[in-house]
């Protein structure tokens, strides 16, 4: 052909990496690896062969996948499933896997560990079985838990942690969970303390993946802005002003079911069919009354437990883009995603990498205290809407504390009621008038982070 | 009966919200054959299988001996009992992949796809999808030559290494329900039909009281401020961005004031500045239904011509009669500050001109459909109104031509060789590798890869440094079989549902780096 007569330059180490990717996927090697393939970076200076920057993949790094890492899984879902099948069938043999649901009917169209038979089981028990008795010599070791139930002392123990989580609080308590374990001397980072942290997430045919080296690369927080806050529909909408049929379906729920009380004491149960039943029929009154089409109960079951659509194909390849990125960091035979990968198949096939940055004063990873411009006219409710609203904060409900007089007081607390109803004339006060100081230093708690965020107070006026 | 139909519902419940039940019906009617249940076989049957396809066939001649097995953990995965016997890898990762959904059937082969295509070639003219895998390069184009003719659409994986590939054959694949991601909404704000002209004639802004002021939906607010505009700038719209600031603060002016000045808090108007651009878009037919309209298959209907394009050719008709060179409505129109009962009206005028457009268009059809004596599904129809501007079809070149030195894609190749970081680099690995398979039935060693390449007629210039001699064979990282296993079963869901635009026509993956790339050749 003409073509051929045309000379292409390649590089050298395009062709280097092609071979090595076609070669790379050996488990017993044989293959001599030049030493300058290993990517060796200082953060991996953990018990294994890092400590060497000569080492060998084909023998060494090899044997500590097998025989060492331990690797933890968050969630046994959509994407934990597919992770843990993936992290075995990569010669991963000591992983455990954190998940506090049970199986639902409609995990079955992508959690594939699991089979009819299995409903309303605790999920990581299952998948727990599932693996361990196809793959002989792994051991996943489940653990019906929430993640806050665990401590440092349990976090500690990982060399990787991969997560395939739902919730964005869950993904920032992790987060805070490992800068918490960073340890600094005489303020340099000790590399041995950090934990990666690979983070997976899908919604319909949308995923993503992203690496995180906490202390050294963006950390979840840093790009809170990425997760745009989820929208809930304003109450005057929903009380007196309904457009569309999720208006009508959030009025049954969240106005009606107080009121009524349709099956006592009990709260809305968006897996109760009789509940949904019972919201979808109010739903469809109230959008008769004001000419309303298209309440339907899918959608009402949809709106009420806040449904993501989701399929197995998504999970498989944000999952063994995840996995990918263990088994890289693991063998630390090529250098990990650096660090954000988008995924979309919508319209063909659509990736796109990056690197997102660390953002310099991020509330859980810059280590400096979180600036709070006020007046010190300004109430204590203009802070706490600022903590929930502000996009690189978006708390849920924060609790704020201060040291007044050499002693512990607590300004406002939302989760304890006999707390909160103590606590909430503090809302309308002004900072001066409850005793605050320019440079006052603030702690919030709040269910985004295991530590407490300190807050610097700056007086505008 | 009426217990698995709720239990389906409910198992599908989360894939049902994407592609509905009309969807769902199309994938369990739908028979999905596999080549090769390697890795990356069962991974993409494992997608099918999950989401309820109707029924799947794996052929694969391979019988797998005990040694293999150790090797290939994606099969003790999928064999419950690791007997180092002999066992065809058709028949277990059958059994494996049928227990993951018992609402699907799956059957089995025990035959290389070479032996089928000589003694019954018309084999696989049954099935909706043929997805290949790890198949050498003469087999990809005899069942390429086959499938082509058969119209049966073709879908080639392979994972080497850190690198997978996916090539999809298929001639045309047409597409109603394409559900784009960000489609700008059809608000007819520039050329009003005349039951929207009533409509914003029947509102007076400045005799309205507060409240009904400030709960008028943006898009009358917008109407209101154009009609004015126009009158006072000869008949043209805002273009630029001075201009449309200007309208942006034109409309601000038309926020109430109090006694004092300070203008009212009107959420609506705020909307209706914000949403500008949007309301300034001018109605037009999208390009690319353009280019279909200007196709062949749409002009010349006959009784052979499918039914898309009869479809197609309504809705061009519709275009040039009834629509006055627009579109048919669309009909939906993004909530906004308003009181109900003004938005639920408001919504009615296009909801009531999208139906009136949709059965214009059922009516062309009908016509076309006599002209020609064919008949058509009602439910093929009724989406087609609102989907106008989504239209897509997709055409994939054959194997043959991507292959055959005289229609090879040489500008795409040579173009995208300027990119130094360009996937398609591996595109030619791959294809030389391939071929060195083919003359030497073995994958080469890395001494061999400079000659592999000299047999797909490129020359490089590489660092002698890359000369190790290195045994390595096409292997198939679990993790990589498992993305495209993702990807390749979702591109088949799109074949079958017709839902959901595919690729066209190479994917790339790249592991290493975590890209990857689409190239047309």
């Amino acid at each position: 052909g003409k073509y051929s007569r045309k000379v292409l330059k390649l590089k050298r180490n395009v062709v280097e990496l092609f071979l090595m990717a076609v070669d790379g996927g050996h488990r017993d090697g044989g293959c001599d690896w030049d030493g300058r393939w290993n990517h060796v970076t200082k953060f991996l200076e953990r018990p294994g062969p890092f400590t060497h920057p000569d080492f060998e993949p084909s023998t060494e790094s090899l044997q500590f996948l097998l025989e060492t890492c331990t690797v933890l899984v968050i969630g046994a879902g959509g994407l934990g499933c597919e992770l843990l099948k993936d992290l075995a069938l990569s010669g991963f043999r000591l992983i455990h896997v954190v998940d506090m649901d049970t199986i639902d009917l409609s995990n079955l169209n992508r959690q594939f560990l699991f089979r009819p038979k299995d409903v309303g089981r605790p999920k990581a028990e299952v998948a727990a079985d599932f693996i361990n008795s196809r793959i002989p010599g792994c051991k996943v070791v489940p653990h019906f838990k929430k993640i806050q139930d665990f401590d440092d002392s349990f976090y500690r123990q990982f060399h990787i942690i991969v997560c395939g989580l739902d919730s964005i609080i869950a993904r920032r308590w992790m987060n805070g969970m490992l800068i918490s374990l960073l340890s600094y001397e005489d303020g340099v980072l000790d590399p041995s303390s950090i934990i990666p942290l690979i983070d997976g997430g899908t919604e319909g045919f949308k995923g993503n993946a992203r690496v995180v080296l906490p202390g050294m690369t963006a950390c979840i927080d840093c790009t809170l802005e990425l997760y745009p806050p989820q929208i809930n529909f304003p109450m005057c909408t929903i009380a007196s002003m309904p457009r569309l049929p999720e208006h009508c379906i959030e009025y049954a729920r969240i106005l009606q079911w107080p009121k009524d009380k349709p099956f006592g004491e009990t709260s809305l149960d968006g897996d109760n069919p009789e509940h949904i039943q019972w919201v979808f029929e109010r739903a469809q009154e109230r959008a008769a009354q004001f000419n309303i089409t298209g309440v339907t109960y899918r959608l009402t079951q949809g709106v009420v437990k806040r449904i993501i659509p989701a399929v197995a194909s998504t999970n498989a390849v944000i999952a063994a883009a995840c996995a990918t990125e263990v088994f890289k960091i693991a063998t630390s035979a090529y250098i990990p995603l650096n660090n954000y990968l988008v995924f979309n198949d919508v319209d063909g096939l659509y990736t796109y990498t990056f690197e997102a940055e660390r953002k310099e004063n991020c509330s859980a990873c810059s280590q400096v205290p979180q600036d709070l411009q006020f007046p010190s006219s300004a109430k204590l409710q203009d802070v706490l809407e600022y903590l929930t609203e502000n996009a690189s904060l978006q708390m849920k409900s924060p609790a704020i504390t201060t040291t007044l007089e050499g002693k512990n007081k607590t300004l406002y607390l939302q989760s304890v009621k006999s707390i909160e109803e103590r606590t909430r004339p503090n809302l309308c006060k002004t900072l001066k008038e409850l005793g605050l100081s320019d440079g006052q230093e603030l702690a919030v708690a709040d269910v985004t982070t295991p530590q407490t965020v300190l807050f610097k107070l700056n007086f505008t006026t | 009966m009426a217990a698995t139909k709720a239990s389906k519902e409910q198992k599908y419940d989360r894939q049902l919200r994407l592609w509905g039940d009309h969807g769902q019906e199309s994938l369990e009617s739908a028979h999905v054959c596999l080549i090769n249940a390697t890795a990356t076989g069962t991974e993409i049957l494992k997608n099918l299988v999950l989401p309820g396809i109707g029924a799947f066939t794996i052929v694969d001649g391979h019988t797998v001996s005990g040694e293999d097995v150790g090797n290939n953990l994606n099969l003790i995965f999928w064999v419950l009992m690791v007997d180092p016997l002999d066992f065809n890898r058709a028949q277990a990762a059958t059994e494996l992949l049928q227990e993951l959904n018992s609402d699907v059937s799956g059957n089995f082969v025990e035959e290389s796809p070479n032996k089928l295509l000589d003694n019954n070639p018309e084999f696989f003219n049954r099935f909706t999808i043929v997805i290949g895998v790890q198949l050498p390069e003469s087999t990809c184009l005899r069942l390429d030559s086959v499938l082509w003719s058969a119209s049966v659409p073709f879908l080639v994986c392979k994972s080497y290494g850190l690198i997978g590939y996916m090539r999809l054959v298929v001639q045309e694949h047409s597409v109603i329900e394409s559900h784009p991601d960000n489609a700008l909404e059809d608000l007819r704000l520039n050329q009003p039909f005349a039951e929207l002209k009533n409509h914003i004639q029947s509102y007076d802004l400045d005799s309205m009281d507060k409240k009904d002021h400030s709960h008028t939906p943006w898009i009358i607010i917008v109407a209101k401020h154009l009609e004015r505009w126009l009158s006072e700038h000869n008949l043209q719209p805002p273009k630029n961005y001075k201009e449309k600031e200007a309208f942006r603060q034109f409309i601000r002016e038309g926020i109430r004031k109090k006694e004092n000045g300070v203008p009212e808090d009107e959420e609506n108007f705020e909307e209706a500045i914000k949403n500008v651009n949007t309301a300034l878009n001018p109605t037009k037919i999208p390009s690319t239904v353009e280019d279909l309209f200007n196709s062949e298959e749409c002009n010349d209907v006959t009784s052979q011509t499918p039914s898309f394009w009869v479809m197609l050719r309504a809705v061009k008709e519709f275009a040039l009669n009834e629509g006055n060179g627009s579109l048919p409505v669309r009909g939906t129109i993004p909530d906004m500050i308003a009181d109900s009962q003004k938005f639920i009206n408001l919504q009615n005028v296009y909801r009531e001109k999208a139906m009136q457009d949709a059965a214009a268009v059922s009516k062309h059809v009908e016509c076309l459909l006599q002209s020609i004596g064919k008949y058509i599904a009602n439910r093929r129809c009724r989406c087609l109104g609102k989907n106008s501007s989504f239209l897509r079809v997709v055409r994939c070149r054959s194997l043959a031509e991507e292959y055959s030195v005289d229609t090879v894609n040489k500008d795409e190749i040579t173009s995208s060789m300027d990119n130094p970081d360009s996937e398609m680099v591996f595109y030619l690995m791959l294809r030389s590798v391939d071929r060195f398979y083919q003359q030497h039935s073995r994958y080469p060693g890395k001494a061999k890869v400079y000659t592999a390449l000299s047999l797909i007629n490129v020359r490089l210039c590489i660092h002698p440094l890359c000369y190790d001699d290195c045994r390595y064979g096409a292997a198939e990282p679990h993790t990589v079989a498992a993305f495209l296993g993702g990807s390749a079963a979702q591109e088949a869901i799109k074949i079958i549902s017709h839902q959901f635009v595919p690729f066209n026509n190479t994917f790339i993956y790249n592991a290493m780096s975590q890209t990857s790339a689409t190239l047309q050749l």
